[in-house]
This record gives C-alpha cells, sequence and structure tokens, in this order.
C-alpha cells in the first residue's frame, strides 16, 4: 500500500523540478534548437528547390540550344541546297552558253573556211586560166613557128568539125 | 522528401550505442551487488557473533530472508544516500531533512539518525523529538515501547504517532535534481550548439539528440497533434526526455543512480497531472462538446455523459500507473533475480541469477524508451484528442 500512496514531498519536489525543466528547457533548448531545425530544414527545401529550378533552367536551355542548333544545321542545308542549285544552274547556263558560243564560232569558222575555200577556188581558178592561156600561149606560138604546122592544125581543126 | 530512412537507421545505431553502453555499466553493477551482498552478509555474521545482541540476533538469525522487504525497502524512497554496508557499518551520502512541522521548519542531516530506521534513536531539533521508523519521519512518543522504539503501534504494526509534513530532500527528490541539472546541462549545450553552428549540419552530442527530437516531433507531435503541434513541442520534448533520462538512471544500480525515480507513484502523478492539465485547458468546444453532448441518440445521455466524464479522468490515472507499474516491474524483477541468491543462501546460484538479470536489464533498456515513448505519445493523443477541430459533427 505504501508503494501506491504518494507522498507529498516529492508530489511538492517533482512539481516544481519538473515545472523548472520544462520552463527553463523551453526557454533555452526546446526554442533555439526546434526553430536551428526548421531553419535548416527550410534551407535544405530551398536549396532542394533551387537545384531542381536549376536542372529545369538547365534542360530549357540545352533545349533551347538543341532548338538553335536544329534551326542553324537546317538552315545551312537550305543554304547549302540554294547554293548547289545555283552552282549548277551556273554550270548549266555556262554550259549552254559555251556550246552557244561554240556552235557560233565553228558555224562562223566554217563560213569563213568555206569563203576562204571559194576565194581559194576562184584564185587557183583564175591562176588555172592564166596558166593555161599562158601555155596555150607559150604552145601554140610553138606550133605556129613553122607554116606547115599551122596548116596541120588548121586542117585538124578542120576535120574535126563537122559539118 | 522522406529522410525517414535515414534517421530510421540513424535511430537503431543510437539505440544500439546506448543499449551497449548501459549494458557494460549494468555488467559492472552486477559485479558489485554480488561483493556488497556478500560482504553485508558476512558483516552480520560478524555482528552477530561479537555483539551478541542475544534475543534480537538469534531471531534475526533463525528467520529466512525476507526478500519482499528486502525489495521493498530497495523500491521505496529513503532519506540518505546508501552505497554499502548494514547498520551502523552503512556507508551512505546524508541527505537534509526538512520538516513542516507545528512549530514551523526544522531541517538536519539525515547521518543525525545514526541510519536507526527503526524509530530507535530519537533526533531533538528546535526543541521537538523526531523518530525515523520504515524511512517515515514521525513526533517521538515520550517512552519507548517493548522493542525499543519511540512510536506506538496499533494492531497491524503501523505507527500511530502523528507526523510532520516531509519535505526532505529524499534520495529521489536527489536522484531528480541530479537528473534535472544534467538535463538541463545537455540541453542547452546541445542548444548552444546550435546557436553556434547555426545553419549546418549537427555535430558531436547535437548529432545524437537530434534525431531523437526529429522523432519526437515527426512520429509523436505531428501524427496526433497536427498543425497546432509547435505549442506543445516544449512540454511533450520534456517529458519524453525526463522520463526516458530517469529511466535510464533508474538501471544504474550505484549513485548516482539506483533510485526509483520513474517508478514512484508522486513523481508518475505530477507528470500525468500535467498531461491533465494540458488536455483541460486546451480543450475546443468540439472536446467538450463530445463530453457533454456526445453523437448518440439523447436518451443514452444518463449513461454517456458520465461515461465521458470518467474517461476525461481516467487517461490520465492510466499514464499514471503505466509508467509507475512498468518501471517499477522492472526493480522488482531485477532486485529477484539477485535475490535468488539469498533464498538459496548460495553464491552458486550466481552464474544463473547474474546472466538472467543481465538479459532483464537489456529489456529494461527498451522498457525505458518505450516507457518514455508512450506516455509521451499518449500525452499527445490526449492532447490531440481535446484540440481536433471536426466539422461533421
Amino acid at each position: 500500500m505504501e508503494l501506491v500512496t504518494p507522498s507529498i514531498g516529492l508530489i511538492v519536489w517533482q512539481t516544481l523540478a519538473f515545472l523548472l525543466l520544462v520552463f527553463l528547457l523551453g526557454k533555452f533548448a526546446w526554442k533555439p534548437v526546434l526553430s536551428a531545425i526548421k531553419e535548416r530544414e527550410r534551407s535544405i527545401d530551398d536549396a532542394l528547390e533551387a537545384a531542381k529550378k536549376a536542372k529545369e533552367e538547365m534542360a530549357r536551355l540545352t533545349n533551347e540550344n538543341e532548338a538553335l542548333l536544329k534551326e542553324a544545321r537546317a538552315e545551312r542545308d537550305v543554304i547549302l541546297k540554294e547554293a548547289k542549285q545555283l552552282k549548277d544552274q551556273i554550270v548549266s547556263d555556262a554550259k549552254a552558253s559555251a556550246q552557244a558560243e561554240g556552235a557560233k564560232l565553228i558555224e562562223k569558222a566554217k563560213q569563213e573556211i568555206d569563203s576562204q575555200k571559194a576565194a581559194a577556188l576562184a584564185e587557183v581558178k583564175n591562176q588555172v586560166a592564166e596558166l593555161s592561156l599562158q601555155i596555150a600561149e607559150k604552145v601554140l606560138s610553138k606550133q605556129l613557128e613553122d607554116q606547115k604546122k599551122q596548116e596541120a592544125l588548121v586542117s585538124d581543126l578542120l576535120k574535126e568539125v563537122k559539118l | 522528401m522522406d529522410f525517414s530512412h535515414i534517421f530510421n537507421s540513424r535511430k537503431i545505431g543510437i539505440t544500439a550505442l546506448v543499449a551497449v553502453l548501459f549494458n557494460f555499466l549494468t555488467l559492472l553493477a552486477q559485479a558489485n551487488p554480488e561483493t556488497d551482498t556478500t560482504k553485508i552478509a558476512a558483516d552480520t555474521t560478524h555482528q552477530e557473533a561479537t555483539a551478541g545482541h542475544e534475543a534480537a540476533a538469534t531471531e534475526k538469525k533463525d528467520q529466512p530472508f525476507d526478500t519482499g522487504a528486502f525489495i521493498l525497502h530497495h523500491i521505496a524512497d529513503a532519506h540518505d544516500f546508501h552505497f554499502w554496508g548494514e547498520g551502523e557499518h552503512s556507508v551512505g551520502l546524508p541527505l537534509p531533512i526538512i520538516l513542516w512541522t507545528d512549530k514551523g521548519l526544522v531541517t538536519f542531516m539525515s547521518s543525525a539518525f545514526h541510519h536507526d530506521d527503526e524509530g530507535k534513536h530519537v533526533v531533538d531539533a528546535n526543541g521537538q523529538r523526531f523518530v525515523k521508523l520504515h524511512e517515515k519521519i514521525y513526533y517521538a512518543s515520550a517512552t519507548p515501547n517493548e522493542h525499543g522504539a519511540y512510536v506506538e503501534v496499533n494492531e497491524k504494526h503501523e505507527a500511530k504517532n502523528a507526523k510532520p509534513l516531509d519535505f526532505s530532500i529524499t534520495k529521489n527528490v536527489f536522484s531528480l535534481l541530479v537528473s534535472v541539472t544534467i538535463l538541463l546541462v545537455v540541453f542547452i549545450g546541445v542548444a548552444r550548439g546550435y546557436k553556434k553552428r547555426a545553419g549546418q549540419s549537427p555535430k558531436g552530442f547535437q548529432s545524437l539528440i537530434e534525431p531523437v527530437i526529429l522523432f519526437v516531433r515527426d512520429d509523436i507531435a505531428k501524427p496526433n497533434l497536427g498543425y497546432k503541434y509547435e505549442k506543445f513541442m516544449p512540454y511533450l520534448l520534456s517529458v519524453f526526455f525526463f522520463i526516458w533520462f530517469n529511466n535510464l538512471l533508474g538501471l544504474v544500480p550505484f549513485f548516482p543512480g539506483g533510485a526509483n525515480v520513474t517508478g514512484n507513484i508522486a513523481v508518475t502523478m505530477v507528470l500525468a497531472l500535467c498531461t491533465f492539465l494540458i488536455t483541460t485547458f486546451s480543450g475546443n468546444k468540439y472536446y467538450w462538446k463530445h463530453i457533454f453532448m456526445p453523437p448518440v441518440p439523447w436518451w443514452m445521455y444518463p449513461v454517456m455523459v458520465p461515461v465521458e466524464i470518467v474517461g476525461i479522468f481516467t487517461k490520465p490515472i492510466a499514464l499514471m500507473i503505466r509508467l509507475f507499474a512498468n518501471i517499477t516491474a522492472g526493480h522488482i524483477l531485477m532486485l529477484s533475480l539477485i535475490c535468488l541468491i539469498f533464498i538459496f543462501k548460495n553464491l552458486a546460484i550466481a552464474p544463473i541469477a547474474v546472466p538472467f538479470a543481465v538479459f532483464i536489464s537489456l529489456i529494461e533498456l527498451l522498457v525505458a524508451f518505450i516507457q518514455a515513448f508512450i506516455f509521451t505519445i499518449l500525452s499527445a493523443l490526449f492532447i490531440g484528442m481535446a484540440i481536433e477541430e471536426h466539422h461533421d459533427h
């Protein structure tokens, strides 16, 4: 029975000591400790949040960069394509004009050749005629030196001519 | 973010550490009672042989060892802190005795009784005469009775003398003050660590305590009290560490431990009363409405309202008895196992009794924590029930 009978002295001392403990610890220990823990948790949360944000920002930037790169690449492709087209056109144009020019030149050359040929032929003809005349003159003069021969010729010629 | 697995593992680590530490202490302590008790036995036989207080001595010698009285004496409060030795040869720390008598305050040291607990040594102080019988102080009778004690006893061997109000610094009060001082020094030191290392990770003792504080906050206060938990944190933390530390201190069998502080009904009564007062004064209208207008048909009120009103008081009473009974039972168990040696009057029992006692003290380490936890979580639960806001009823 004595075991379950609280003694007044211990009740008083326990009340005093415990209330003092709660008061002093509450004021000097729990308050700073709990606020420090809370503060630290908040700062950890903030840091994690900031890290998350930074990560997101990073991802966003990376995406942006990629998009930019893609765009640039596409643009480059377009430019290259255009350039190629232009080059092809220029080359084909050049080819065409060269061909035309060449054809023209050939035509001109042909005409020149033709005209030169004609001129040359004409000259050759003239010379041949002249030479023929000279030869004929010389032959005739030679032939006609003697009378007899002249007569023979005339007779020959006459023989040829059939009346 | 869920960090609970980290705290859990740290908690386990700390529990293991504390267990190992106290196991070591208890092992040391196990060695002591053995030597002490053999010495006591030797002392008593020596005393009996030489002094030859014929009747008393032979009576004492013939009587079997009174385990019950021995254990109850050890778990009860005392007016001095006994270290070793028996009777006149005992060595201990005398503690101040503070009495509020009919003629005002009287103080003297417990050593004035010369280790007498039978009411045989009268102390004169401030013109009044006092005797100590079974750790209670009485006004001494004018003449001794047939046993030489200055008290009158009734048929049940209870003293009939008047008692002054006893506000002495008893063994329990002394232990209480020691533990409160240690708790203050430790936790204010820890708090200083937080100030010094603001915003940084905990270090040293701080990191040992912090998981426990977080445990009280996250596993006891928050689930039971909701968002209003912060207001009750100082009380819950104080009560948790007070009970835990005193439970552990009670397991240390030598000075300054060994006192059965949390196993004393006066101590648990004050703690339960604190919970009761906080619950009652922070109860909101829903709490009181639930008690006086419970959600049952009106014709049930004559039954339900008294039940609810009784419920207000049974909850703290259960708190008080649970802590007291658990801790006292632990102490009784430990002492019983050690007493086996004296019951069998054979030191050969020690190899069985001592390992058992070690085993039980390991369990008691667990109980020390669990009881602190249960007291705190039930306090939080009762307060949480009182401040809970429900709009559906």
